[in-house]
């Protein structure tokens, strides 16, 4: 069975993103996978003491993530009895999509517009349009 | 502030530079003359410790089978992450592991103390040194593939490693738990030593040395105020290990790259900006290297001045960096060995190789007046005679250098204290303050005697460790070899 992937960070517009998917799986009759990325880069500069804890807080950040962003998606999408998995890991948001989109047969990839600054944006780009640009699935973007 | 009042505290300032002076100065050249004692043989003066290290390098990149020809490739794919299992995102990476150590190595060793190379042995101790560095990779491999296969986790899931760790279990291994743990107790005791020498006082001083060098020199209104900069230094580094301010440890860190990249492009302008005299440069190296007028013991003297500014550099032998290697994720100790491969290679072989052209190319080092010029001087000198604003770009360069290696020293020296006391939080705040103490008198002791005792502890580190290397060396064969095999094999494979 086909997928729509939604890519949630526990937002308002999150939010939105969820219900509009949710109508979407109800058309198509398809699953969900509900994913949030850990913004994280293998080549960021860190301290020897940081170094020590990162197991550690790597393990905090996950269930900190789990518990307050992708279970209440989880619930948004199983009270539409729609069937739900969910991935929570660490890296670039865009190019950690794009891995489990192609890992899982991923057909549509849905996300919300994001409240990154306009200075941001227009330096590299909102995750939407890095999305848009790398992807190999359709893209929905909701405002 | 009145004039009055300045002269005041001027008078103050020097006397309280000299008293600090005048009490550790002889402590510091008791404990140097009793690490380096030479042994004379007809008129070449030999330091042991200086042999004893570079034997211990010859003897890794011999046994090891040079692997820092051969797995130099290796080593770089496992940087840039094609062996990273993507599971393990959000752990530390062979790429952070890597640029942590490198940060506490590439300091001011890398910019006075090859400067006190060139000054003493001429450009001929270049070539040593480089030739040193070379070596210095296999050491690095050793004692940073037992670093990950001996480290700990604690209970609290904080990981740490280190020869401490390494010398104590590794050698129960053995079969001989008692002389682990001693020559593991030494090293702590060395370690703590080396992070208020090397780690520390040799920093605070040389960079003092710098900011006073570009704001006047001998007229520089701090020149009697040493004291006051080493307290500023003291408290910054206090605000970071003490006080726990993170994010100014965790800025120096984002800065200090830039700075290593800015610092290696200006060399390069300095060099290239005298292109004609490169080939003479090069000439005086080589020829140097060989033997020195003035200079007891010929090439026997040029190459230990060589290796031991190149050794005080790389650490390689000296086990500190095991310290921050340990942190990595991976299955297989070995992969960090192959990474810490090129820790010295980017600190000697790149960073100091460009600051000793950059000397020899201008010939600040034979200039009028360069035998007053110790350390940094020297170098900031050499940037200063090609473009006149240069040595201010040094002064930043060495200011934030000397942090970020004064930072991830002090987590050194106080891993190896928490390693002496059990972890007791009491001790190690103890340890903080007294680095913080230490960096005030680095700043306001003279080169000589900093450096002396920054070499000693530096390279009493080094006996306790090398005596496990060798105890050890099998067990970094097997995990070498093997993983070299479990490469070939496939069995360790590249992530697509």
């Amino acid at each position: 069975m086909s997928k729509v992937l939604v890519g949630v960070d526990g937002s308002d517009a999150s939010r939105r993103t969820v219900d509009f998917a949710v109508e979407l799986a109800k058309d198509f009759e398809i699953g969900i996978i509900v994913v949030h990325v850990i913004p994280w880069s293998p080549y960021s500069f860190t301290t020897s003491e940081e170094n020590e804890h990162r197991h550690l807080q790597r393990e905090v950040e996950l269930v900190a993530a789990r518990e307050q962003i992708v279970e209440p998606a989880i619930h948004q999408v199983a009270n539409a009895n729609i069937k739900v998995e969910a991935v929570v890991r660490h890296g670039h948001p865009v190019e950690v999509m794009i891995e489990i989109a192609r890992e899982r047969g991923v057909r549509h990839i849905i996300v919300g517009r994001t409240g990154d600054s306009r200075i941001k944006q227009a330096l590299f780009g909102s995750l939407p349009t890095q999305l848009i640009l790398h992807s190999t699935v359709p893209v929905t973007v909701v405002p | 502030m009145t004039t009055e009042t300045l002269t005041v505290l001027a008078e103050e300032g020097k006397s309280l530079d000299d008293t600090i002076s005048d009490a550790v100065a002889p402590v510091a050249d008791a404990v140097t003359n009793t690490v380096f004692y030479e042994i004379m043989i007809g008129d070449v003066a030999i330091k042991p410790i200086v042999i004893w290290l570079v034997t211990g390098a010859l003897f890794f990149t011999i046994y090891l089978g040079f692997q820092q020809i051969r797995g130099f490739k290796h080593a770089i794919r496992l940087v840039k992450g094609d062996f990273s299992d993507p599971h393990d995102a959000g752990e530390v990476s062979h790429f952070q592991a890597l640029a942590t150590a490198v940060s506490g190595t590439v300091g001011l060793g890398n910019i006075a103390g090859v400067a006190v190379a060139v000054s003493i042995g001429g450009p001929g101790a270049t070539f040593w040194m480089i030739l040193a560095g070379f070596l210095g990779m296999a050491a690095k491999m050793a004692e940073c593939t037992l670093g990950v296969k001996y480290r700990k986790q604690h209970a609290d899931g904080t990981v740490s490693g280190g020869p401490m760790y390494y010398l104590r279990d590794g050698i129960a291994n053995l079969g001989k738990p008692g002389l682990g743990k001693f020559l593991a107790a030494a090293f702590a005791v060395f370690c703590i030593g080396g992070s208020l020498g090397g780690g520390n006082m040799f920093q605070a001083n040389q960079a003092t040395a710098q900011i006073i060098n570009v704001t006047g020199g001998d007229n520089s209104p701090f020149v009697n105020l040493k004291w006051a900069i080493g307290l500023i230094f003291a408290a910054g580094v206090g605000l970071v290990i003490i006080g726990g301010i993170k994010s100014i440890a965790k800025v120096t860190e984002k800065i200090v790259p830039f700075m290593a990249v800015l610092y290696v492009s200006a060399c390069l302008i300095v060099i290239f900006g005298n292109l004609a005299d490169i080939p003479a440069a090069f000439g005086n190296i080589f020829v140097g290297a060989w033997g020195k007028e003035g200079l007891a013991g010929g090439f026997i003297g040029v190459l230990i001045v060589g290796f031991q500014r190149a050794a005080f550099s790389n650490e390689a032998g000296i086990g500190s960096a095991s310290i921050a290697h340990s942190a990595v994720k991976t299955k297989e100790p070995a992969t960090e060995g192959f990474v810490s491969l090129l820790e010295p290679f980017i600190d000697t072989i790149v960073i100091c190789t460009m600051t000793a052209l950059a000397i020899v190319v201008t010939g600040a080092y034979k200039a009028p007046g360069a035998a007053e010029l110790d350390g940094v001087a020297l170098t900031s000198s050499a940037f200063g005679s090609v473009i006149s604003w240069f040595p201010t770009v040094l002064a930043f360069a060495v200011i934030l250098f000397a942090f970020s290696t004064m930072i991830s020293w002090s987590y050194y020296g106080m891993t190896a204290t928490g390693y002496l006391f059990g972890d007791s939080k009491q001790a190690e705040l103890i340890f903080k303050i007294i680095f913080c103490v230490f960096i005030v008198i680095g700043a306001t002791l003279s080169l000589g005697p900093v450096i002396g005792f920054s070499d000693s502890m530096i390279f009493l580190m080094s006996i306790p460790n090398m005596i496990g290397l060798y105890l050890l060396a099998r067990v970094v064969k097997k995990e070498v070899m093997g993983h070299r095999e479990r490469v070939r094999t496939g069995e360790f494979a590249e992530v697509k």
